[in-house]
C-alpha cells in the first residue's frame, strides 16, 4: 500500500518560538493523511507542539555534482563572518 | 456480590484492555509501517487508560490485587468488556470500523465521567479523553475513506460495519448496577449518549456513502462475564507469560 502512495517530508516545531526542523518523511496519499502519519511517526515521544509537511516531489534541491561552485567558493571567504568587529559595550544582544 | 464499584471500573477497564491486545495483534501486519504505528498507538493509549482503570479497581476490591493481577490472572467469564472490542479484526476495514464505533461511544462516555462525583474517574476520564477523540478523528477518516473509496474498499467497510451493528446496543446498556451508581453521580448514564452517538455515526456513515442498518438481533452479556470462545484464545495468547512465569520480571 505505502509503496503506491507519495512521499512527504516531515518537519515539527519542538516548542513554541523555535523553528520547524527537518525529521524525516512518511508516506501518504494526501496531506491530510500525511500529517496524521506524521503525527504518529514523529511526535508520540513528546518531540513537538506544531508540525508541516511537504511532498517531496515540491522540493527543489541543489546538484550535488554542482556542489564545487555551489559551496566551496564560500570556504575561503572568512571575512563575511562578522567577527572582525570591536561592538561598543553599550550594544546588547548580538 | 461484588462491591460495584469493583465490578463499573472493571468494565471501563476491560473494554480498553481487550482492544488494546486485538490491536496489537496487528503489529508487523498492518498495509504499511505508518499505519502499523498509528494501531500501534491507539494500542498503547488503550493499555495506558486499563492501566489506570484497572488499577484503581483493584484498590476498590481490597484483596491486594494490582492491574497485572486482575489482566493476567482472571479467566474469560470474569471479564467484564463488551462484545465488540473481543471481536476479532478480520481484515483493515473491519478493524477501522470496530475501532470508529467503540471510540466514539467511548469519546462521550468519558466526557461525562470527567464530571463524575468519584475524583479519581473523573481525573482518568479528563487524561483518556484526548487520545480517544484522536482515535475518533483517525477511525472516522478511514471509515470515509475506504467506504468512499474503490469498489473494493467500499465492499470492505460495508461489510465490516454490518458485522458489527449487531455489537452496538450492548455500549450504551444501563443495568441496575450502573443506574444505581449513576444516581449518586458515580457512573455515566449511558443511554442519555445514544442520540449524540447515533447523530455523529450516521453522519460520518453517510459521508461514507454507507448506511446505518440497526440490528434486529442485538448481542449482549460480556458485562455479566458472556464472552464468545474468541475472547478465550486472545486470553490465552495475552495471558500465557504472566501464568508460565508468574514472579517474572523484567
Amino acid at each position: 500500500m505505502s509503496r503506491d502512495w507519495p512521499l512527504w517530508e516531515v518537519f515539527v516545531r519542538p516548542r513554541g518560538g523555535l523553528e520547524h526542523r527537518h525529521v524525516g518523511s512518511v508516506h501518504a496519499p494526501d496531506a491530510e493523511m500525511a500529517v496524521r502519519h506524521a503525527r504518529d511517526t514523529y511526535t508520540r515521544r513528546m518531540e513537538g507542539v506544531s508540525l508541516w509537511v511537504v511532498r517531496s516531489n515540491d522540493i527543489t534541491a541543489s546538484d550535488p555534482d554542482r556542489s564545487a561552485e555551489m559551496f566551496e567558493p564560500a570556504e575561503s571567504k572568512i571575512y563575511r563572518h562578522p567577527t572582525f568587529y570591536d561592538l561598543p559595550d553599550a550594544v546588547k544582544h548580538m | 456480590m461484588a462491591d460495584p464499584l469493583f465490578e463499573y471500573l472493571q468494565r471501563l477497564g476491560d473494554d480498553s484492555l481487550i482492544l488494546a491486545q486485538r490491536l496489537c495483534e496487528w503489529c508487523g501486519r498492518a498495509p504499511s509501517v505508518e499505519v502499523d504505528l498509528s494501531i500501534a498507538n491507539m494500542g498503547l493509549d488503550l493499555l495506558g487508560q486499563a492501566q489506570l482503570f484497572l488499577a484503581y479497581a483493584g484498590e476498590i476490591e481490597g484483596k491486594g490485587r494490582d492491574e497485572d493481577a486482575l489482566a493476567y490472572h482472571r479467566d474469560a467469564a470474569e471479564f467484564r468488556n463488551c462484545l465488540l472490542v473481543e471481536q476479532p479484526n478480520g481484515d483493515f476495514a473491519q478493524t477501522m470500523a470496530r475501532q470508529f464505533l467503540f471510540s466514539l461511544h467511548r469519546e462521550l462516555l468519558l466526557e461525562a465521567l470527567t464530571a463524575s462525583s468519584d475524583t479519581r474517574i473523573a481525573e482518568i476520564a479528563a487524561k483518556a479523553v484526548k487520545e480517544v477523540r484522536y482515535h475518533v478523528e483517525l477511525s472516522s477518516d478511514w471509515v470515509i475513506r475506504l467506504g468512499d473509496g474503490t469498489d473494493e474498499s467500499h465492499r470492505r467497510m460495508e461489510e465490516g460495519l454490518d458485522w458489527f451493528w449487531r455489537f452496538v446496543d450492548e455500549m450504551f446498556e444501563l443495568d441496575a448496577l450502573e443506574t444505581e451508581l449513576a444516581s449518586s453521580g458515580i457512573a455515566a448514564d449511558r443511554r442519555a449518549l445514544r442520540g449524540e452517538f447515533d447523530r455523529r455515526m450516521t453522519e460520518v456513515v453517510e459521508r461514507a456513502t454507507l448506511e446505518v442498518k440497526p440490528s434486529q438481533w442485538p448481542l449482549s452479556g460480556g458485562r455479566r462475564g458472556r464472552h464468545g470462545e474468541e475472547l478465550s484464545r486472545m486470553l490465552a495468547e495475552m495471558q500465557v507469560l504472566a501464568r508460565a512465569y508468574p514472579d517474572a520480571r523484567w
